[in-house]
């Protein structure tokens, strides 16, 4: 397996205040990656340098093998590299299929095979069908539940086609069987080849899911390794306990 | 070219007056949209509204310009209060204050003006005061007494605020207020109140300032848009949310603009804020004093 | 409605206003449905950055007044035909909201809007001290008193800007529908996710900026023309600036009915009231009109509408 992310020596300070010192990460291709950490750790700030939203100061971003440093996070995304927002963001004076249908425009188009106007109305529906929200297809953000609002944000993500999909908190809020519901379909886009790394906060959500888990403490990473291992980390455990 | 010596001396020196207005000017507008986030861009409006009053009660009364501005404070701190409480329930509440609230804000500068234009008509008026003829003269130095009393009323006006928002609960609320909400609640503070008391402070600067402009200079209702870029300039120079980068923001375009009158001619001054705006803007968005 | 409807309708509007010219001599008709049009071309101009992008231009009479000043350039130099003078202003107007966008379209949204009220101080500034255009004191245009065909010149300049406007609206239907439109709405709603979905916003709102600004140079264009005398304070009036927000505020801005709309309700009111009334009462009905609607109906006529027909249902 080729590494599809490489992480080298990223650092990242706002002011005096070091959000990431030095991280290294390499993700696998079409692994399931479990990124966990207390509050303020730096996962948020980990994933906005890779996606482009923020640049980091030190070191650098691989994707695929190239380097994507000081490229705009829109080119990123065209890349293959999407992304699922912590607080769901979605278009609000759009329809739930006019919101997926933005990095459909932008993304699959702006590649070499441009899809005819038949060809979105189609992928659209099959987006929206994939994850549940088509009896919602029409509606706005605003008449959404929490879940379907969480759904709305993983369709548009996987709209851009990724071949690496950074699912930031995907299930903070949910019930029970609204995290299985969510994790059934990443785990589905998993089997579609689409490589996932999951920030969360619900343990067991995180456990059943990665295939690895990486730690991240006061912006360093602390631990890597088998999720059953790390766990088990002293260090990680003081880092929970402790704080 | 050659450079007459106290040409370049007396324009310096004129510079660092006009600086000193600028701060009374332009400290409003560092609370309301450093420290709030609130585009006012009504403001300059509200200071030609206090150049009237103090115009028509020196006129009628012959009260000094400088003490009308400060007697009318509480009205203009009450007229900010009213303005923020119609801003927070129609689009701060709503989340529409990007679009919505600036056409607001732009709606209130341009009924301020169109009212003023309709009472007093678009003649330059101007006040009467002792201090608004003489001039000190030290060497080839000018002192114009027209420039110097608003100067120096402009910094006492800003020491006593700086002094307020440090010194006080209320003053450290306020300027807590954007940086961290979520302790204000924790010291049961509602922030709405501190917006709106800091949001009347800010345009309550503006009576002040307007009477002080009008012992600078002749007043007519659309002065105030050549204003308008200037406290900008000024606020983004200094560093959004400083009040001592309002002070060196004021001083610098004080400065660079009495050089350009002196030396180019008057009627290029105002394009000196816009460049320093967009230039700001364009390379140093964090102002001189940001990190 | 479909693109056929929109051109069916847009050809009769055309046909009616070519018949108008052909039945009525009284050019004061033409002069005031020609200032409601530069109108109907103003608002829906300032629609595609503000409603669409929902980035605030506070120039627009920046913007006029570059187009109209580009005329006297031209005009001096060597008279050009109207078309080509319009596309000259807006070529001039386009440039000028690019380079103020490309360096203040980085910021927050607040940043380009005050740049762009400072931009009518400072074009202000450079007109009055530049001496080829008349400076502070104004130039005389003389424009020609025939055209072909019609008999007067105001007849002409009525139908050129009856065309311009129905290009105007068609150009901001067209964006509107298209793949720029949704990038647009997406850049309104929230630039990070835009950009997250493979938007590239930065270029999406600099060719807005530049669409906007040269529709506004074009509504200018013809303008020395019009009054047959230029100066500043006339041209960079800031009722031109008022009314380019007012109009699509309250007529609606998410669709390009709306600044149709609001143009020419406000537009022709105030043709009316400058006979009737005084012209700064009319500007203070229009800015009380624009603060009453952005509290009380901040979707406009276009919302209350759509609002109403819900409720039926």
């Amino acid at each position: 397996m080729a590494a599809i992310l490489e992480v080298e020596q990223v650092g990242k300070r706002f002011g005096g205040f070091v959000a990431l010192d030095g991280i290294d990460l390499a993700v696998q291709e079409g692994e399931r990656l479990g990124l966990i950490g207390p509050n303020g750790s730096g996962k948020s700030t980990l994933v906005n340098c890779i996606c482009g939203t923020l640049t980091n100061e030190a070191g650098s971003v691989r994707f695929q093998g190239r380097r994507l440093d000081g490229l705009p996070a829109y080119k990123r995304t065209r890349l293959g590299l999407a992304r699922s927002f912590q607080l769901p963001r979605p278009f609000t004076s759009l329809t739930v299929s006019e919101n997926v249908r933005i990095p459909l425009l932008y993304t699959v188009n702006a590649r070499e095979h441009r899809l005819t106007s038949a060809g979105i109305d189609d992928r659209c529906a099959e987006l929206i069908g994939l994850v549940g929200l088509q009896d919602k297809a029409e509606a706005r953000p605003v008449d959404l539940t929490q879940v379907d609002m969480r759904k709305l944000e993983l369709a548009r993500a996987m709209a851009a086609d990724p071949k690496l999909l950074i699912a930031d908190e995907a299930m903070a809020g949910l019930s029970h069987s609204e995290i299985e519901d969510i994790l059934k379909l990443l785990l589905r886009l998993n089997e579609r080849g689409v490589t996932i790394i999951m920030i969360e906060h619900i343990m067991s959500a995180v456990m059943s899911f990665s295939q690895r888990l990486v730690v991240l403490v006061s912006g360093r990473k602390i631990a890597d390794g088998a999720p059953q291992e790390v766990v088990r980390n002293p260090e990680v455990v003081g880092a929970y306990l402790g704080q | 070219m050659i450079v007459s010596y106290d040409l370049l001396v007396n324009a310096l020196i004129a510079g660092v007056l006009l600086g000193g207005f600028y701060v009374a000017v332009t400290v409003g507008i560092s609370i309301a949209f450093g420290i709030l986030d609130i585009v006012n861009i009504a403001h300059v409006a509200f200071i030609i509204l206090g150049a009237y009053i103090a115009y028509i009660v020196n006129l009628h009364f012959g009260l000094d310009p400088i003490l009308v501005g400060i007697v009318t404070l509480p009205a203009f701190y009450a007229l900010g209060a009213v303005v923020y409480q119609i801003y927070y329930l129609s689009f701060e509440r709503r989340g529409q204050e990007a679009l919505r609230g600036l056409a607001f804000f732009f709606g209130l500068l341009f009924i301020t003006e169109v009212g003023l234009i309709l009472v007093f008509g678009v003649d330059y008026r101007y006040v009467s005061a002792i201090y608004v003829g003489p001039s000190l003269r030290l060497g080839i130095a000018d002192f114009p007494l027209r420039m110097v009393v608003p100067c120096v009323a402009a910094l006492v006006m800003f020491g006593v605020l700086q002094l307020f928002l440090s010194r006080t609960f209320t003053g450290r609320a306020i300027m807590a207020v954007s940086q961290d909400p979520l302790a204000l609640r924790l010291m049961a503070v509602d922030p709405i109140r501190i917006k709106r008391i800091a949001f009347g402070i800010s345009v309550a600067t503006a009576g002040i300032a307007g009477a002080l402009l009008i012992v600078i200079q002749p007043v007519e209702p659309s002065v105030g848009r050549e204003f308008i870029g200037r406290v900008f300039a000024i606020a983004v120079l200094g560093g959004l949310g400083s009040l001592p980068g309002t002070v060196v923001g004021a001083m610098l375009l004080g400065i660079m603009e009495s050089l350009t009158a002196t030396f180019y001619g008057p009627s290029w001054a105002p394009a000196v804020a816009f460049g320093f705006l967009l230039l700001t803007l364009a390379f140093r968005p964090q102002g001189i004093l940001g990190r | 409605m479909r693109w056929t409807n929109f051109f069916l309708i847009a050809a009769v509007v055309a046909a009616l206003g070519v018949a108008a010219t052909q039945f009525s001599s009284n050019d004061y008709y033409f002069f005031a449905a020609y200032v409601v049009l530069q109108y109907v071309v103003l608002a829906t101009a300032w629609n595609i950055l503000g409603g669409y992008a929902g980035y605030v231009n506070f120039g627009s009479a920046a913007f006029f007044a570059a187009g109209a000043y580009s005329t006297v350039v031209v005009h001096k130099l060597y008279p050009l035909p109207l078309p080509l003078l319009i596309v000259f202003s807006g070529i001039v107007a386009g440039l000028i909201g690019f380079g103020t966008g490309y360096l203040t379209l980085r910021l927050r949204g607040v940043f380009f809007a005050i740049a762009t009220l400072a931009l009518a101080v400072v074009l202000q500034t450079l007109i009055i001290n530049w001496d080829f255009v008349g400076g502070s004191r104004g130039a005389y245009i003389i424009r020609p008193h025939t055209f072909p065909l019609l008999g007067s010149y105001m007849k002409y300049m009525f139908l050129v800007m009856l065309g311009l406007a129905i290009v105007a609206v068609s150009v901001a239907r067209l964006i509107e529908r298209s793949w720029l439109g949704y990038g647009l709405a997406a850049i309104r709603d929230d630039e990070f996710a835009a950009e997250a979905s493979g938007v590239p916003t930065l270029r999406l709102k600099l060719v807005a900026t530049a669409v906007s600004g040269a529709f506004m140079g074009m509504a200018g264009s013809p303008f020395p023309y019009i009054i047959g005398y230029v100066e500043p304070s006339s041209t960079f009036n800031l009722a031109y600036a008022v009314n380019a927000i007012a109009m699509p505020m309250i007529g609606g801005t998410s669709t390009w009915i709306g600044p149709v709309i609001g143009a020419i309700l406000l537009g022709t009111i105030q043709q009316v009231a400058t006979v009737t009334i005084s012209s700064a009462v009319n500007l203070l009905i229009v800015g009380l009109v624009l603060v009453a609607f952005v509290i009380i109906a901040p979707n406009g006529l276009v919302g209350l509408a759509q609002s109403w027909m819900r409720k039926r249902k």
